[in-house]
């Protein structure tokens, strides 16, 4: 039978079919996927990369610190000209650095916000940040979600020293609960929303209308990534249903899903080549899934790390994944053999956020002690 | 010792740390070889239920496979700071590896048991301290001035904080000695978690996306001494912003047709991934700067931007050139690769095909308003009828595409890009790389000048030329004659043309013997017996020097 008309014969069936034996089938269905899958799975990565060159010491420092936030940082993202970096804090306020001279060249206070992401236009001329806004005479207590804007903005970055950085603001997202990432597609024109109601979305930033939603996961949202490719239009998600999903842009549909992570996924991103992609979460482990395979392919784990990994980047080649904890340290392991590599400390809290640069000649950590470091 | 699955699986939605938990457990264990706990004499009294932080550090070491002991003492500190373990002379909570003396904190305290005790209780915490005239339970600076400032908040109900103080130092009275001793450093213990020492991380602190899905929703607000909170407004507690969507059967349905289109994938072994994932990360390698030191130096530990400088320059570098030749994206995604291969493409005629691409890649950065006009143009430009860079499409692609027309949207040109793509990265891109314009270009052992290096390079040059015309007998006219021209004039227009002409762009259009740079020196060395020695050997010099 042809997928189509089994999916067909399926559907003729199910007419009248009860929750309950439509939920059995289903589980049939994944024991048989799980079982397709097992018969390809004839070696395990780290066997194979025996062969390979074990990498040498690694002695990375902190190169810069970036002091000005006053409050837990929450996000940052790098400019394409490998210097620049926007980050974004608990206490509302967006800043953006040159990195290298750790100077700051523009700030903006959102008052009583929280802004848990932030993104730079790939022409580096625009930031935008993704926040949670509540009415400034209920201050938010930890329990109290009773906040009026979940919205995603875009600031033009201007020099004109007299010009207010907010005054030409555009509002761009509207979702029902708080933005947990967001990020420009290869154009300043698109921006990608990942969102704490469950969904993902795009949107035309010009008019803030809404090009394509993506509905799948079964809790919030919490992180994406946009596939690298030239000519792609994929990116991936990870929620607190412990999913990470592959989604196409263009149809809004899901094309591959993984679930084996034990706990919330805080962080995905995609190997360089775009054919797999990495994943952090809550259960203290960072996985490695190849698309092609359609399977989780290395899982990187010790004993002595009990922490959640909050967020992971690759180096350059791929070779390396750096991971940030929330007990304060930056893991770096080899992707090919599955081993730690180093361990750096210097925080002195969770650290929240990490991005390799992009020419890969550091990368930069955000932490809830309120700095940035630099490292290489 | 590793851990089973089932441990690892207890997820904690609370985002408490369960595995902290079974840690203490284990450390407390005797039979599992746990942490030796011992009564310490001293002076006139006892130290009850004590363990030393060398001890704990080494237990972590051997029990949690940790090779450094900075990793080691680093876990101590994090379980002490969550408040399973504590040192018995300091509210600071950290671990040391050395004779310190821990004790455990008691289960009833542990953090897991959603403790978020309020004001009212600590007050009644700090009073009932002053109330014990005991130089070990004198509040230290920070605690004295946390409750001044509470006497000033609670000023109205202070007379109930007070009475609630007093009873609970008649309960504590009626405790064994030794019981009380480590009773007191628990409660102490806590309230250094729940108010840390001004300066310490405050790890009760939660990350505010994860709030809401705590174990206590109902955030039934128990007190540490028992006290209710009538007089407390209850603020208004969200429980959960979205109610849980029931799962219907047109959920399962979509479940069971997306697991048919999974098992009907065609998928890859392990094998050959690994392989494939291993192939891409060792070629890419040379050129990761955090692996392979970067040329001349990586700005962020040298401080030096050279290697930014030198990357800017529109002159490619050897290695940037041979990384055009991994894969067809990696030309496309650099503007100087992308320009060598359209005049590559130019020379051959083809330059519409990648136009098309790019002008489609254009199009999906579009805002909405300027869609529609954007496909029109593409559509006019490439496809239709009489277009003036028509491509070659074969019918079926070109019958969707004109379908998809008739709607205008940003992805109305996929199916042809997607053709083309596949055209281009076949043919022509393995061409180009066959080329030698490419060849030249990746043999090129020429340090890339920089831009001010060029520029002035240039002006000798339009200065060498005028001067020319002005000062010497090789008047424009004459030297087109002038073919075997060896004069030190012609000699000097070479060497700065040839420095004008390093570029790409001047390399290929010597090589291909194109006219570039001003005809008029060029024409006269073009033939002549002298003269083509002369160039070969300067275009060996172009390439090598």
């Amino acid at each position: 039978m042809s997928p189509r008309h089994r999916q067909m014969a399926t559907e003729a069936l199910h007419e009248n079919e009860t929750l309950a034996s439509l939920k059995s089938e289903a589980e049939s269905l994944k024991g048989k996927l799980e079982e397709e899958r097992a018969k390809l799975h004839d070696v395990e990565l780290h066997q194979v990369a025996e062969r390979v060159e074990a990498l040498g010491q690694f002695v990375m420092k902190t190169r810069r610190t970036l002091k000005g936030h006053g409050n837990k940082v929450l996000c940052m993202d790098w400019c394409k000209d490998k210097r620049r970096i926007v980050s974004s804090s608990q206490d509302g306020k967006v800043i953006v650095w040159d990195s290298f001279t750790t100077n700051k060249e523009h700030a903006v206070t959102m008052p009583c916000t929280w802004v848990m992401a932030c993104a730079y236009a790939p022409s580096g001329c625009a930031i935008a940040c993704g926040f949670k806004q509540f009415s400034c005479l209920s201050l938010p207590s930890s329990w109290d979600y009773s906040g009026l804007d979940n919205k995603c903005s875009v600031y033009p970055l201007t020099f004109d020293k007299n010009e207010n950085m907010a005054a030409k603001k555009k509002s761009v997202a509207m979702h029902t609960n708080y933005l947990s990432a967001c990020s420009f597609t290869n154009s300043d024109m698109q921006i990608l929303t990942a969102s704490g109601d469950g969904t993902c979305a795009l949107w035309d930033v010009e008019s803030g209308q809404l090009l394509q939603s993506f509905h799948g996961h079964g809790a919030d949202v919490l992180c994406l990534d946009l596939a690298p490719s030239e000519t792609g239009n994929t990116f991936v998600s990870g929620g607190c249903d412990k999913k990470a999903m592959v989604w196409d842009m263009r149809s809004g549909q899901c094309v591959q899903a993984f679930e084996t992570h034990e706990s919330d996924i805080n962080s995905v991103r995609y190997y360089p080549s775009g054919d797999a992609f990495a994943s952090g979460s809550d259960d203290a482990t960072c996985r490695l899934y190849d698309l092609r395979a359609d399977r989780e392919v290395a899982i990187y784990s010790k004993e002595s790390i009990i922490f959640g990994a909050s967020s992971v980047d690759f180096s350059l080649s791929g070779r390396l994944l750096f991971a940030g904890y929330n007990d304060y340290t930056i893991n770096v392991w080899d992707v090919l053999k599955g081993s730690r590599v180093s361990i750096l400390f210097g925080h002195e809290n969770r650290v929240s956020t990490l991005r390799v640069s992009p020419d890969g000649t550091a990368f930069c950590s955000g932490s809830w002690d309120h700095t940035l470091r630099v490292w290489a | 010792m590793h851990w089973d699955r089932k441990s690892m699986s207890r997820r904690s939605s609370t985002g408490r740390n369960n595995k902290i938990e079974d840690i203490i457990t284990k450390m407390q264990d005797d039979k599992t070889g746990g942490v030796p706990i011992r009564t310490v004499k001293s002076f006139l009294s006892k130290i009850p239920s004590v363990v030393t932080g060398t001890d704990v550090v080494q237990w972590l070491m051997k029990n949690l496979s940790i090779e450094d002991p900075v990793e080691a003492i680093h876990l101590g500190s994090l379980i002490a700071a969550q408040g399973y373990i504590f040192p018995i002379s300091d509210h600071v909570l950290t671990m040391k590896d050395d004779g310190t003396f821990y004790r455990f904190q008691a289960p009833y305290f542990w953090p897991s048991n959603c403790w978020e005790p309020e004001n009212t209780d600590y007050a009644i915490y700090l009073c009932k301290r002053t109330m014990q005239n005991k130089a070990r339970l004198e509040l230290a600076d920070y605690e004295a001035e946390n409750l001044a400032r509470l006497q000033r908040a609670f000023a109205r109900k202070w007379e109930f904080i007070f009475m609630q103080a007093e009873a609970q130092v008649k309960i504590d009275r009626k405790k064994d000695k030794t019981e009380r001793k480590i009773l007191d450093s628990q409660e102490r213990a806590f309230w250094d978690v729940h108010r840390p020492v001004p300066g310490c991380v405050n790890t009760t602190e939660m990350d505010i996306r994860k709030c809401r899905r705590l174990k206590n929703p109902q955030k039934v607000k128990k007190s540490v001494y028992g006290v209710t909170e009538e007089s407390q407004a209850q603020s208004p507690v969200h429980v959960l912003s979205q109610p849980i969507r029931k799962t219907t059967k047109e959920d399962i349905r979509k479940q069971i047709t997306f697991l048919n289109t999974q098992i009907d994938r065609h998928c890859l072994k392990m094998s050959k991934v690994a392989e494939s994932l291993i192939a891409y990360t060792e070629q890419y390698m040379e050129y990761d700067p955090l692996i392979t030191p970067a040329e001349p130096s990586n700005p962020w530990i040298s401080d030096d931007v050279a290697l930014w400088d030198i990357e800017m320059s529109k002159e490619p570098s050897q290695q940037r050139v041979k990384r055009w030749g991994f894969s067809f994206d990696e030309i496309l995604k650099d503007q100087v690769g992308r320009d060598q291969f359209l005049r590559f493409l130019e020379s051959e005629f083809s330059s519409e095909n990648l136009r098309f691409w790019l002008a489609v890649q254009d199009l999906k950065k579009q805002p909405l308003q300027d869609v529609a006009k954007r496909v029109e143009e593409i559509w006019q430009e490439f496809l239709a009828p009489g277009a003036p860079s028509a491509i070659n499409l074969d019918s079926h692609s070109y019958e969707i595409t004109s379908q998809n027309v008739k709607d205008g949207g940003r992805y109305t040109f996929e199916d042809a890009q997607e053709h083309i793509y596949k055209l281009m990265k076949s043919d022509s891109y393995a061409r180009f790389l066959r080329s030698n314009a490419y060849q030249d270009l990746l043999l090129a052992k020429k340090k890339p000048e920089s831009e001010q290096g060029r520029r002035t390079s240039l002006e000798k040059f339009t200065r060498s030329v005028s001067s020319l015309s002005v000062a010497f007998p090789h008047e424009k006219s004459e030297r087109a004659e002038h073919k075997a021209c060896r004069c030190l004039v012609c000699l000097h227009g070479w060497f700065a043309m040839a420095m004008w002409l390093r570029t790409p762009r001047s390399c290929q259009g010597l090589s291909e013997a194109r006219p570039l740079g001003p005809p008029s020196l060029h024409d006269g060395l073009r033939e002549g017996s002298g003269i083509p020695s002369l160039s070969v050997s300067f275009e060996a010099w172009l390439l090598c020097g």
